[in-house]
């Protein structure tokens, strides 16, 4: 298994680097805030970016999908993370395509994944219920009527929730909170009447929304996959999850570094460079050093998702707690360094901050994956 | 290509398999190591016999042309050689700063005399090498080196003294920086080779910490060195003396996890002192220090692998030699700090019979690991080149 991109792999996060920076720079993050834009996002951007198969690169060939697998979608969230784009593609195309691919009858995934390959559709995944990312936490209820499922509950931090057209619900048809057996999945209509839902206002101004159920009723057809057992797939697809932003993650780090690398060699004090300093240049050495190893985890953990390794859990765990700590790092000593000016809300430094730590508590902070990486060697 | 990859890598499998004798593939401890020269020493028929195999098969230094007692394998080949090796458990046959440090830069800047002369004659392990380049004046501040050769027309003449001269005492020859102009700092080094045995060089052992004394002090009085051992052009030893040190710093990381391979890994530790009833670490904060440690680690091996697959690409970051040393010396103090806070006291025996061989080895080998950090260039000089060289920072 190598640890080099290929040709494709390359073109692709070449393409996506100029992409993101001619079009959703970092002012377009800071206009889709200062304007307070309804959706959070730009759908005329979203929809060419799923021109040029991003939308799809989990989706197969056979519904309108690239199929540039999880390296090469890695590769555009990680230039997506330079200039912290604000797009579909942490729930669409990287959770529900892939979910609906995982799980999908053949009708839901023909009425469904060409639409999300092509950006008509946006998705989103309705898992967390507690302020800390907890897969199998969940109380929201499942019961059956008849031929029908009722929904009862309340989600929390589903990202672009409040512009999803379609959820996907993560719901408790039996056991108790806290047991991976006993979690269904079931594909829920925005529309569907009793489902409320309310936009939250992040401080790294991305898209996120609490959802409640009441009494949602939902035919036969809306259950995704097998009753109870939904937790394999789920956790699998999450894996995805967790390395996918690693690597928007990774990308956020390396332009806060970069910024502040620039800003060390530009910024002048006692009549020299204070990129002279060797104070600065050992913690600027020591995060380069985070850097590499996070770069090595998340280009694992990405390889190992494609080629549907075993080890690829315990990778996605190393990935995103590696990314979780080093964002963490880096996007701290990048406002230290930044001095009076890193404070100030002109300056963008700030938004690699905010973004850092909403990212970290997204899908599993360090803790939490220290945590499964132990359980999973038997520490 | 990979086709034929994977070819050699079958055939090295059963080559080792057939050839590495069941006592070679168990972990090895430092004294039982092969240092070659010319007077071996062997703990075992066995190591001896795996020794003497891997000679005539060049893979004491696998990637080295066969003319020079080398393999002539590709880096890729010889990463698959590694990792069979690993894999298998094999030992490494023979070790010494011949191959490590001194060979890749003569095979670079040596005459065809010089490479004749010296290059088999580490690849069998006939030469036991000495590196001469810290003194008690220049250590981080390596170029302001004092030991004089001056040019007596046929040969130079050298006086001075050198320190932290590893295994001086044990060494055939002595790689060694001296100062042929005093009128340029850098500019004024030059690289010459000499004979241990040569008439005037005195090595005396150092007792460490750790109560070893693979370290020496090492006098010159009138050594007399023929020309023909200089090494490159006259004054331009600085050259050289920085690229070997990329080999040094290479070969130090390397050692740091050899030898931490004869003591258990910290999670095997951490469980043997402090498992539960369910055979997991029981205590939370030790339990998060070892993972965050083996977390690490892991991270760290796939760096060492992807910069080993991006060099094979042609694509190598100079930067990263300074990173390995780093973060690899300072990864590995922390190792054992963490094993000493999981097995308590018990790892804290000088010797005796209170303790097992394992906890002693702990010990003493917790002390030895303070050292990579500062051998080859410290902690402190390696942040500075990667801030230089790597980041562009300014002086």
């Amino acid at each position: 298994m190598s640890l080099l991109l290929n040709d494709e792999q390359k073109m692709l996060k070449s393409a996506a680097r100029d992409f993101f920076g001619a079009r959703l720079p970092v002012a377009a993050l800071r206009r889709l805030r200062d304007d307070d834009d309804a959706d959070g996002f730009d759908r005329a951007t979203w929809r060419e970016m799923a021109d040029l198969g991003w939308a799809g690169v989990l989706v197969p060939e056979a519904w309108g999908g690239s199929d540039f697998g999880y390296t090469g979608l890695g590769q555009v969230l990680e230039e997506a993370g330079r200039t912290l784009a604000a797009t579909p593609l942490l729930s669409t195309a990287l959770i529900v395509a892939p979910l609906l691919a995982a799980c999908g009858s053949a009708t839901q995934k023909d009425a469904l994944l060409p639409a999300l390959a092509a950006g008509e559709r946006l998705g989103a995944l309705a898992l967390d219920e507690g302020p800390r990312h907890a897969p199998a936490d969940i109380a929201l209820r499942a019961v059956r009527d008849g031929e029908h499922w009722v929904l009862d509950g309340t989600k929390h931090f589903v990202l672009d929730g409040h512009v999803a057209d379609e959820l996907v619900v993560v719901a408790r048809s039996a056991g108790a909170p806290g047991d991976a057996h006993g979690l269904s999945l079931f594909l829920v209509p925005a529309t569907a009447p009793g489902l409320s839902r309310t936009r939250l206002r992040m401080v790294d101004s991305r898209n996120a929304a609490r959802l409640v159920f009441d009494r949602v009723r939902l035919g036969a057809d809306a259950l995704l996959g097998a009753p109870d057992t939904a937790f394999a797939t789920l956790d699998r697809v999450l894996d995805g999850a967790r390395a996918g932003l690693a690597a928007e993650m990774l990308g956020g780090t390396l332009e806060a570094f970069e910024r502040t690398l620039d800003y060390l060699k530009l910024r002048r004090q006692f009549g020299v460079p204070i990129g002279s300093f060797q104070a600065l240049k050992h913690r600027a050495a020591q995060m380069f050093c985070e850097i590499e190893l996070t770069r090595s985890a998340v280009l694992a953990a990405l390889t190992a998702l494609d080629a549907g390794d075993t080890a690829a859990p315990l990778l996605a765990s190393l990935a995103k707690a590696k990314a979780c700590e080093t964002f963490e790092l880096v996007s701290n000593e990048a406002v230290q360094m930044h001095g009076g000016i890193g404070m100030t809300d002109a300056a963008d430094i700030g938004f690699f901050l905010k973004r850092a730590r909403v990212a970290q508590q997204t899908f599993g902070d360090a803790a939490f994956h220290r945590n499964r990486y132990a359980t999973l060697r038997g520490f | 290509m990979l086709d034929e990859l994977a070819e050699f890598r079958a055939e090295t499998r059963a080559w080792l398999e057939a050839n590495c004798p069941p006592s070679m593939r168990t972990p090895m401890p430092e004294d039982e190591r092969v240092w070659g020269g010319r007077h071996p020493v062997f703990r075992s028929p066995d190591s001896q016999r795996w020794f003497e195999r891997m000679v005539a098969r060049g893979w004491t230094v696998p990637t080295w042309p066969v003319e020079y007692g080398g393999g002539g394998l590709s880096a890729a080949q010889a990463l698959v050689l590694k990792e069979e090796m690993r894999e298998l458990g094999c030992r490494t046959p023979l070790f010494g700063f011949g191959i490590s440090m001194l060979g890749p830069v003569l095979l670079k800047y040596g005459t065809p005399e010089q490479k004749a002369e010296h290059l088999p004659r580490i690849a069998r392990g006939e030469i036991r090498w000495c590196q001469g380049y810290s003194e008690p004046g220049a250590g981080s501040d390596l170029a302001s080196l004092q030991t004089r050769a001056e040019d007596r027309g046929d040969h130079f003449l050298v006086n001075g003294q050198k320190v932290w001269t590893s295994y001086a005492h044990l060494a055939d020859w002595i790689f060694c920086l001296v100062r042929t102009d005093t009128a340029s700092k850098q500019g004024g080094i030059s690289f010459l080779l000499f004979d241990m045995a040569s008439p005037g060089v005195e090595a005396r052992p150092i007792r460490l910490i750790s109560g070893a004394s693979a370290f020496c002090e090492t006098f010159f009085t009138d050594v007399v060195v023929p020309k023909r051992n200089l090494v490159g052009r006259l004054n331009d030893g600085w050259t050289i003396a920085k690229e070997l040190l990329q080999h040094e710093r290479g070969m130090i990381s390397e050692i740091g996890r050899a030898i931490g391979a004869t003591v258990p890994d910290v999670d095997v530790v951490a469980r043997h002192y402090l498992a539960g009833p369910d055979g997991r670490i029981a205590d939370p904060a030790l339990r998060d220090a070892v993972v965050r440690h083996a977390m690490d680690d892991h991270a760290f091996q796939l760096t060492l692998r992807r910069a080993a697959e991006e060099s094979e690409a042609g694509a190598a970051n100079g930067g990263l030699s300074s990173m390995f040393k780093y973060y690899g010396t300072e990864q590995n103090k922390r190792k054992f700090e963490l094993i000493l806070k999981c097995a308590g006291h018990a790892a804290l025996g000088w010797e005796g019979d209170g303790f097992s061989d394992d906890e002693l080895l702990i010990c003493r080998t917790w002390l030895r690991s303070k050292g990579n950090s500062i051998e080859g260039g410290t902690s402190e000089i390696q942040l500075n080149v990667i801030a230089k060289r790597v980041l562009g920072l300014p002086d």
